[in-house]
């Protein structure tokens, strides 16, 4: 059963309209090697039409975040443990099984990182994308073929109908991609997950697929969790960045302010390791033209240090680093981080 | 080196190949025994669709002038010691042969892929019940296992079908369910469930068409073993009951007494059951290599 109408949350509220609420979202995973805290007390929130870029290194819960959000984290072994996940006035994690499905790729949807695998190679294109239409909009299936072409359209998809009817394999990556989109986009829901959505194309694709979803988010209004490694993209195509380390957000801010002025040293290394034509001139930065990287690796989660999970490749770390976790705070007007010794003045780029 | 001939390269491939006709052609010559399987089987269905206008006898008028009477004459393939037209009963006999390989095959395919895809789908205890059940069914051979099947449940046809199809049931659910273990963890299928499908419409909407090339193989090659427990049960008595001519049992009615006296009784029905089984066994394998993406040129 379906507690609340589809739409109901996007009702127009005097501030900008809040889609997704997360607060304190801790998801574990119960392993044979211990207790793996993948995402251990993210919250953030989102407003309809925003993108929001949650970055950070293989491995740091950025994809359990997006995975818990649908709540599809394989349990066993992972749970949802505390927190929760607000979508407009649902709470999600009070759901039951049937009545997230009716949540999922209707209201809150996701594109996947691999266009070679996440569609099914024996069923059309069209059929993959009218089962979301016919599941949460009850249209025939003369009615879903239709709007499925419509969608594969608005993805720049050329020659829809005939596309429509052909299988994954006759496409190119691009355009498998532009079908998952349509696939994800099908319903028009408020919130679009996108796990690394252009890493498994090449670099001319990706600049054409994430205009493609930014288009979608301009004309539909849906808000973007875009998730990556990729700073260049998040750059481009973000309003604000999350930045996590070891399943815990260390830093958060508006995209311009995170790039000027990084606050946590995490933050300030990713970006010190972009390579920068600058940098290869030799017109700025280190005299050998290097590229600046984070020594050491990042813990294994199951056995994090007890202080400050950075601190162990942090070279600001003090004696109060590797005690005590700190305190996650607004340092400067709208962008916070968790960390005991920030990083002062210009040193991004 | 000398020069490609580009025109006889590109025929080779297949590449002028335009109607569907010039398609099966192109086939057969890449498959030469999988053609000569494939009519073998396009005969065998001809012969029991239209058995009525392809032989000149009733398989079951009796006639005591004509007992045992040789091949050539009036009986082209002889006739039995009841004087019944080997060839009519050759004929008619594929229809039996037909229904049951078919229904065996059938009914074996749907118990078994709603199994394995249940095991595999659902894993945990139930798989694991599942699978040592499957195992205590796989220990006995099949026509050991056929052969107590049709003992209890009684000779007639459909209990014949039912006989053969059970054994049948362990090797499709075996298959299916390794491969719905596989397919179950593939990117598409949670890409399915993100966009909000139950688990039991991912299985069959999206994990079940994935595994139907491995199954088609495997019942083509299943439709050879039905005919031939079949023809096993019959010669033992235990298969499908007089007056209906299977093939088992006119081998069984005659091996015994007209072996050395009238060798056609035996020889006429031997061929037609190893033809068919060896024409579905070559339509299996070419089926097989052709689906198989890693043999395919």
């Amino acid at each position: 059963m379906a507690a609340v109408a589809p739409g109901a949350a996007a009702q127009p509220s005097p501030s900008s309209t809040q889609v997704l609420e997360v607060a304190n979202l801790q998801t574990y995973f119960y392993t044979r090697g211990g207790l793996v805290k993948a995402v251990d007390g993210v919250s953030f929130s989102l407003v309809r039409g925003e993108t929001l870029a949650i970055v950070g290194e293989s491995g740091c819960g950025k994809s359990v975040t997006a995975l818990s959000l649908m709540r599809l984290v394989a349990d066993p072994p992972g749970r949802i443990v505390g927190g929760s996940l607000r979508l407009g006035s649902t709470d999600l994690l009070r759901l039951d099984e049937a009545a997230m499905r009716d949540i999922r790729g209707n209201r809150i949807a996701m594109i996947f990182q691999e266009p070679m695998t996440s569609l099914n190679p024996v069923m059309t294109i069209a059929r993959q994308i009218s089962e979301a239409l016919m599941l949460h909009q009850n249209l025939s299936r003369g009615a879903a073929l239709v709007r499925s072409i419509e969608m594969l359209h608005l993805v720049g998809i050329p020659e829809p109908a005939q596309r429509a009817k052909e299988y994954p394999h006759q496409l190119s990556g691009g355009m498998r991609q532009r079908a998952m989109i349509a696939m994800a986009v099908a319903c028009n829901p408020e919130v679009l997950i996108a796990d690394e959505p252009t890493s498994a194309l090449d670099v001319t694709i990706q600049a054409q697929i994430l205009e493609v979803i930014a288009k979608l988010r301009r004309e539909l209004g849906t808000a973007l969790i875009l998730i990556t490694h990729d700073l260049g993209i998040v750059a481009e195509t973000a309003e604000r960045v999350i930045v996590m380390y070891a399943g815990r957000k260390v830093e958060e801010a508006a995209v311009g302010r995170l790039f000027a002025r990084p606050l946590h040293p995490y933050t300030s290394g990713l970006i010190h390791s972009i390579p920068r034509l600058a940098l290869m001139r030799r017109e700025s930065g280190p005299a050998d033209g290097r590229l600046l990287e984070i020594p050491g690796m990042v813990p294994a989660l199951s056995n994090l240090p007890p202080g400050c999970s950075f601190a162990p490749r942090c070279a600001h770390a003090s004696e109060l680093c590797r005690r005590e976790y700190p305190p996650y705070e607004e340092k400067r007007p709208g962008q916070w981080a968790a960390c005991w010794h920030p990083v002062v003045g210009d040193s991004g780029g | 080196m000398a020069a490609l001939d580009h025109a006889a390269e590109l025929e080779k491939a297949g590449a002028n190949v335009s109607s569907r006709f010039g398609a099966m052609l192109f086939l057969a010559r890449s498959y030469p025994l999988g053609a000569i399987g494939a009519v073998i089987m396009v005969g065998f269905l001809a012969t029991a669709l239209f058995a009525g206008a392809i032989a000149s006898f009733d398989p079951f008028t009796i006639n005591a002038r004509d007992s045992l009477a040789p091949p050539g004459g009036a009986h082209m393939l002889g006739a039995d010691f009841m004087g019944r037209d080997v060839f009519a009963r050759i004929v008619y006999g594929a229809r039996i042969s037909l229904a049951v390989a078919l229904g065996a095959t059938l009914l074996g395919s749907l118990f078994g892929v709603s199994v394995g895809l249940m095991s595999g789908f659902i894993g945990g205890w139930f798989d694991l019940l599942v699978q040592r059940l499957i195992d205590i069914m796989q220990s006995l051979p099949l026509l050991v296992m056929a052969l107590v099947m049709a003992a209890s449940l009684g000779p007639s046809l459909t209990n014949t079908i039912i006989a053969i199809a059970i054994p049948l049931v362990p090797s499709v659910a075996r298959v299916i369910r390794s491969n719905t273990l596989s397919l179950r963890e593939m990117p598409y299928v949670e890409a399915a469930r993100a966009v909000g499908m139950s688990e039991l419409r991912i299985a069959v909407s999206h994990v079940l068409p994935n595994t139907l090339a491995p199954l088609i193989v495997l019942a083509t090659a299943q439709l050879g073993s039905a005919i031939l427990v079949e023809s096993a049960l019959s010669f033992l008595g235990l298969g499908v009951p007089e007056p209906h001519p299977s093939w088992g049992r006119m081998l069984s009615e005659s091996a015994a007494e007209y072996v050395r006296t009238a060798p056609w009784l035996v020889i006429f029905p031997g061929i037609a059951i190893s033809a068919v089984v060896f024409g579905t066994n070559l339509l299996g394998d070419a089926i097989r290599d052709m689906l198989d993406p890693r043999q395919r040129c």
